[in-house]
């Protein structure tokens, strides 16, 4: 039940407070999301869903970071060697 | 898929598994606290990669083991009832009571049926005006800002035909509960990213200052947990005990404020029972007033109902780090996902489904 997933916003179709809905494309498989927490986020857009509800927005930039972070302590142990 | 397959890449896997060996000097024991890292972590094998001073214990941070008989009784209880139309996640369906499960009911005619969404529940509320549409609202701060917005939207609907029966639970409330705990050996957590997401993470600082414990945000893929695991190990190793956030990509210091904005609107802090553990202080959410008259305990006069826990699962000391699975003497034999005698073996994210999926030894 916990298991967040992401996908991307295809569209939003209502820009309701509380009601704001977009569908969202999960590889392919498209389903109607609830996007009122995270009103920022357009067409095309990142976001990480759980039952129904976008529950934040993938930032692109820091998406990377991890692999970044691995190449960075890599360096480092070829200087250090 | 974007932002999934990418984080199972094995090389880098390797990568940060290489560099753990690299750094390692002393045996270290960590906790993962949620269940969707546990699964991750038995389906791909990540603890087989680490250097064997590496421990890995599995958390409490999986909803449905968590959520007590009681509650599961009393949802039994009102499921039975004629003229109701009970709804759940599909993961409580089997989740055993005291004597059977929702989905015996349902077989046995009563009204259960499998939402995906809570919102779903209220749809079906104004759709059968004539019934009383109760949903399950179980889980961690993950699901609060879902079953926070169905209750406003039933209210905001008026619909006196809706209600819910709640078992939240907080996380970091257990966090606690496990270090204060004599058994406990855990040097460090790896929180779970999604309910980081909702909370944030700045709830943590005083649990890994006042306990000395690194805790790194992580997330649910291969990398992001071996990711994880690296930045524990090297704060451990150079004795350091911080708050640090290894799943930028999608969690935020103040986390989402929209969605805590609503979960304080229709919730407050209460005290909740644990499945195996017990009742823990300040650890769980309850409806707050206007909101409270969607209480299904309440509506169906099931507040004042206890019940005991018995029986011979342990999943109480596994949620807790204190025992593995395969150290349950009903593991495998008298318990398994097709008879399971403990919630840990019902779900996916449980550890002894986990653990019976994909380590049959
Ligand atoms: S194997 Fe079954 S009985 Fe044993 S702790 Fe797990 S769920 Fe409980």
């Amino acid at each position: 039940m916990c298991l967040g997933i992401p996908g991307q916003i295809l569209n939003v179709r209502d820009e309701g407070l509380f009601t704001r809905t977009g569908q969202v494309s999960f590889g392919g498989i498209v389903k109607q999301i609830n996007l009122s927490y995270t009103p920022e986020a357009e067409a095309g857009d990142y976001v990480i869903v759980h039952v129904g509800f976008a529950i934040t927005m993938i930032d692109a930039q820091e998406a990377r970071r991890v692999f970044e972070y691995l190449e960075q302590i890599n360096e480092l142990e070829d200087i250090q060697s | 898929m974007k932002f999934l397959d990418e984080y199972r890449n094995a090389e880098a896997a390797q990568g940060y598994a290489e560099a753990i060996h690299r750094i390692v000097t002393r045996p270290w024991t960590i906790m993962e606290t949620c269940g969707g890292q546990t699964h991750a972590i038995i389906r791909f094998g990540v603890d087989e990669l680490l250097p064997p001073q590496v421990t890995l214990l599995h958390g409490p941070g999986c909803p449905v083991c968590v959520t007590p008989v009681e509650l599961i009784d009393k949802a039994i209880a009102i499921a039975r009832r004629p003229n109701v139309l009970f709804t759940s996640f599909g993961d409580m369906l089997r989740v055993p009571g005291t004597e059977t499960d929702l989905l015996s009911v349902k077989a046995q005619g009563g009204d259960v049926r499998m939402v995906y969404s809570p919102l779903d529940a209220v749809t079906l509320a104004r759709e059968n005006p004539d019934k009383q549409v109760v949903f399950f609202a179980v889980g961690f701060e993950t699901t609060a800002p879902a079953n926070a917005m169905a209750v406003y939207q039933a209210h905001q609907q008026g619909l006196s035909n809706f209600s819910v029966l709640v078992s939240h639970v907080l996380v970091p409330p257990a966090l606690t509960a496990i270090l204060e705990s004599p058994d406990c050996h855990v040097s460090g957590f790896l929180a779970a990213g999604h309910v980081c997401s909702v909370m944030g993470y700045t709830e943590y600082e005083p649990i890994a200052q006042r306990y000395q414990v690194p805790i790194v945000v992580t997330g649910f893929e291969p990398v992001d947990i071996l990711h994880g695991i690296y930045l524990c190990v090297k704060q451990l190793e150079e004795g350091r005990a911080e708050v640090e956030n290894g799943y930028a990509r999608a969690v935020k210091t103040e986390g989402n404020t929209h969605a805590q904005n609503l979960i304080r609107e229709v919730f407050h802090i209460v005290p909740r029972k644990w499945r195996g553990i017990g009742e823990i202080p300040q650890s769980g959410l309850g409806l707050r007033p206007p909101y409270d008259r969607y209480d299904a305990e309440q509506r169906f006069g099931l507040a004042d109902w206890h019940v005991d826990e018995a029986g011979e699962c342990i999943s109480g000391l596994v949620l807790q780090g204190i025992k593995k699975p395969h150290e349950c003497p009903a593991y495998g034999s008298r318990c398994t996902p097709e008879h399971p005698l403990g919630a840990t073996m019902v779900s996916s994210e449980g550890a002894c489904a986990a653990y019976y999926r994909y380590r049959r030894t």
